[in-house]
């Protein structure tokens, strides 16, 4: 059915349709709707999760690991603050290999104290062998949802899996959206090595260099393999509900000299801005980033590259332009641009495009003197 | 009389210190508990004790899980094991650093959310894996590697922060009381909702005393008063046959003191300090016990 | 791309009447986004909220900067806040207001909402409520389609009142 909702609502949508057994769920903003939303299912019945209103997001992963060591689906939320505070157990839960289902609405951290869209929360989480896709629109958030939780409990991958969304652009912005019905797209959830008293074992017990290190290397031959469980998903859906998805949303690159690179609503407002400077003679694309992990790899060769970063890594550069550089070897025009919800328009963009310089970065509106 | 069955669920090769009194207490605990048994247990002694992968000394499922972690990865296995209609108890072993200072919250947000689970604090009052370190639960004028010249607060009273959410059940114990660590434990698993027990649990290296005489201590903690065992059923308050002997002739807390490296040379103010503020607490437990308040 | 900027006070249900004329968009045959500026909530404070339609998926997620209508739910906010900044030449104004007003030329629609509400009994905590009956002033502009509007009111409200009142704000409508 066809619907107008919020990125928000349309998470939970998607979460009452994957049914977890177990959802954790503590609020912050920009995320609490998402949380109140699911509370509302559990209260009409209309889910039938086990609902855990616990006391810190520390706590909220804990209680997920604690759930999904059973063999049970688990989904929290949380943004910002909060995802930084279980940031200990978001490697824990990876570590642990468990499918547990996380959506992060990426806002800043402070201080100062700013509620509003920035990557850099979840970018710093990049590291912890949880999967992330980061998505464009509230249709593209209740499909990721429901994806994420195929991949992450696909026997390949046994990896978290973290759907983020863009605060306030998308988790407070109302956009039409299909509340498809998921039937059985979803199989269910086999964790091979659920507790079992009849089959007593240690979990996570102290653990040598030696098995440690192939405990770590499983981790990453996973995420290899997610690749793979992440286009047969994606693909799988398309068949089923007529919705395409990659790794890597390109938008008019065929035959692009300065493709536009970019992650969630940016990527999508950047589509906008290669409409306009296509219109001026630019044969522009743009490139949205949908997964983060596994880091996709890009075609750039031969075109000019404008990387706008909705984050940073201070003392060494925007996440997203370092990374891609290193993995491509292109030398990127590097953008500073949106942190802490700063408005940038498709304009801004174009501008971007036009002024790009390879290797040079800028802050975008910030001038030598401030 | 209780039977305390043979089966052993701790196998003999642990990585214990000689004398540990967590695993001889966590012996009992899971010979009551039986096989149908998940141990969360946080970053402690025990985290060692039970092994190196890929073995592991215990016969019951383990979840190791983060320090702070305990009590609330319990309430998510607790939720979900129930949902899929399970009865397998799920019991936190966590140490007391684990405990009353960084585990506090989440043990807090547990026991009020009514989670089904048995939380156990064993009580080796100080940070004993990293090597004896003062803890919240470490006694005033107790030396430890971050203390050198003896505690100079009391020790946190987690019984009353935990007495505060009125858990159906509680409990103190110590790991020289056996066959009461066993009924309490069977108690506080016949119990729905958040139950707790507190085992003061003698520790040879930490409290520098030798590896034989763990029980020994541990009695004498009780018999001191220095340690009160009892239990809180629904709020009222029982205080437990050892203890009760205990209140009307004492043995004299020096006894306790001087036979633990961890008090030498204490200041006699200490000892009258500590004195007073043990025999404050058996009082105000007599008074509830008599319903007086 | 119609882009409409909502301004309002928190509380009065801006967000809400962004929301019921994106949906009535959709059921339309059209794409409608509808995004609040969101600072910390508090009540009474002069709010805006955005609405865009197109025939075609919107990417856009910035704010709207050139409305192409400008709705005053409040007209105390006009007090404070300068409701029509950045208007298109062409722009318009839907005023909640008795009487029409000069707003720099712009055409101006003026329909008596709160009347409306009060008028219907439509109110939530002694405030009147001003989010249903606008759909029908905005359907009468030519924004949405009347059938559309009635539509998404029912959707998101099972009391008739709210119908009646958008079909009052329709009648009364003065250009």
């Amino acid at each position: 059915m066809l619907t107008v909702a919020t990125g928000n609502k349309a998470v939970a949508a998607a979460v009452k349709e994957a049914a977890p057994a177990v959802v954790a769920a503590y609020p912050i903003t920009p995320q609490t709707e998402i949380v109140e939303q699911i509370a509302e299912y559990v209260a009409a019945k209309e889910l039938k999760s086990q609902y855990i209103p616990v006391e810190s997001e520390h706590s909220a992963m804990a209680a997920c690991i604690g759930a999904s060591v059973t063999g049970a689906r688990t989904f929290t939320a949380t943004s910002s603050h909060g995802l930084h505070y279980m940031h200990e157990m978001v490697n824990w839960a990876a570590g642990a290999r468990l499918p547990i289902v996380m959506a992060n609405v990426n806002r800043a951290l402070g201080p100062g104290w700013n509620i509003w869209a920035e990557h850099t929360d979840a970018f710093q989480e990049r590291d912890t062998g949880w999967l992330q896709v980061y998505v464009g629109s509230v249709q593209e958030a209740y499909d990721a949802v429901l994806m994420a939780f195929c991949i992450a409990e696909d026997e390949r991958v046994l990896l978290p899996v973290m759907v983020n969304l863009d605060g306030f652009l998308l988790s407070h912005t109302m956009q039409p959206f299909d509340v498809t019905p998921v039937g059985d797209f979803i199989p269910p959830l086999h964790l091979p090595h659920a507790i079992d008293p009849a089959n007593p074992g240690g979990y996570g017990t102290l653990t040598g260099p030696d098995n440690y290190f192939a405990l770590r290397w499983d981790i990453e031959r996973s995420m290899r393999d997610a690749v793979s469980v992440i286009r047969e998903t994606q693909e799988r859906f398309f068949q089923r509900f007529g919705r395409r998805y990659d790794m890597v949303e390109e938008y008019r690159c065929e035959d692009a000299d300065v493709v536009v690179v970019a992650v969630g609503t940016l990527g999508r407002e950047a589509e906008v801005a290669v409409d306009l400077l296509r219109e001026e003679g630019v044969r522009a694309g743009s490139m949205r980033i949908r997964w983060l992990r596994p880091f996709p790899r890009l075609d750039l060769s031969g075109r000019d590259v404008v990387v706008i970063d909705r984050d940073y890594s201070f003392g060494f550069g925007g996440i997203l332009a370092r990374s891609i550089a290193a993995t491509t070897g292109v030398n990127p025009t590097s953008v500073i641009a949106g942190l802490g919800g700063q408005e940038v328009t498709y304009e801004d963009i174009a501008g971007f495009v036009r002024d790009r310089e390879p290797g040079k970065e800028t802050w975008f509106g910030v001038t030598n003197d401030v | 009389m209780t039977e305390i069955p043979r089966e052993d669920y701790i196998l003999k090769c642990t990585s214990a210190c000689a004398g540990c009194g967590d695993t001889l207490a966590l012996r009992y605990v899971l010979k009551a508990a039986g096989p149908d048994t998940v141990l969360v247990v946080p970053a402690c002694c025990t985290s060692v004790i039970q092994g190196i992968y890929p073995h592991t000394a215990f016969n019951v499922p383990v979840y190791n899980v983060a320090f702070a972690a305990a009590a609330a990865c319990a309430s998510g296995m607790s939720a979900a094991l129930r949902a899929a209609g399970k009865k397998t108890n799920v019991i936190v072993y966590a140490g007391d650093g684990g405990t009353v200072d960084i585990g506090i919250q989440a043990l807090s947000g547990a026991l009020e959310r009514g989670t089904d689970f048995l939380y156990i604090c064993y009580d080796n009052e100080a940070y004993g894996n990293t090597g004896m370190q003062r803890s919240g639960a470490t006694p005033l004028g107790a030396r430890t590697t971050t203390t050198p010249e003896g505690k100079l607060q009391p020790k946190k009273d987690l019984d009353a922060i935990v007495a505060a959410h009125r858990p159906p059940y509680m409990a103190t114990a110590c790991s020289a009381y056996p066959k009461d660590l066993f009924q309490k434990v069977q108690k506080a698993l016949s119990t729905r909702g958040p139950t707790f027990i507190h085992i003061l649990s003698p520790c040879p290296p930490g409290w520098r005393f030798p590896s034989e005489k763990t029980v020994e201590i541990g009695k004498l903690a009780v018999r001191t008063g220095m340690w009160i065992l009892y239990e809180r059923e629904q709020g009222k308050v029982t205080i437990n046959g050892p203890s009760r002997a205990a209140m009307v002739k004492p043995l004299p807390v020096e006894e306790y003191l001087s036979a633990q490296g961890r008090f030498k040379g204490i200041a006699p103010e200490t000892v009258a300090r500590m004195k007073d503020e043990a025999m404050a607490v058996a009082q105000r437990l007599q008074r509830e016990e008599e319903g007086v308040c | 791309m119609f882009e409409v900027r909502i301004h309002s006070r928190g509380g009065q249900g801006g967000v809400t009447a962004a929301r019921l004329l994106a949906l009535a968009a959709v059921r339309d045959g059209k794409y409608a986004t509808a995004c609040p500026f969101y600072g910390a909530e508090r009540r009474g404070a002069p709010v805006v909220s955005f609405v865009r339609i197109d025939d075609r998926a919107i990417r856009v997620s910035s704010q709207i900067r050139r409305p192409d209508l400008v709705v005053v739910l409040d007209p105390s906010v006009m007090d404070v806040v300068d409701v029509l900044q950045g208007i298109k030449p062409s722009g318009r104004v839907l005023l909640n207001a008795r009487e029409p007003r000069d707003m720099a030329g712009h055409p101006v629609f003026t329909v008596d909402l709160t009347g409306i509400a009060l008028r219907e009994r439509l109110e939530v905590a002694g405030s009147p409520i001003l989010n249903t009956p606008v759909l029908g002033a905005l359907a009468k502009m030519g924004i949405i389609t009347m059938e559309s509007a009635k539509s998404a009111i029912t959707e998101m409200f099972s009391d008739p009142r709210n119908v009646s009142a958008a079909e009052a704000a329709y009648r009364e409508l003065v250009a």
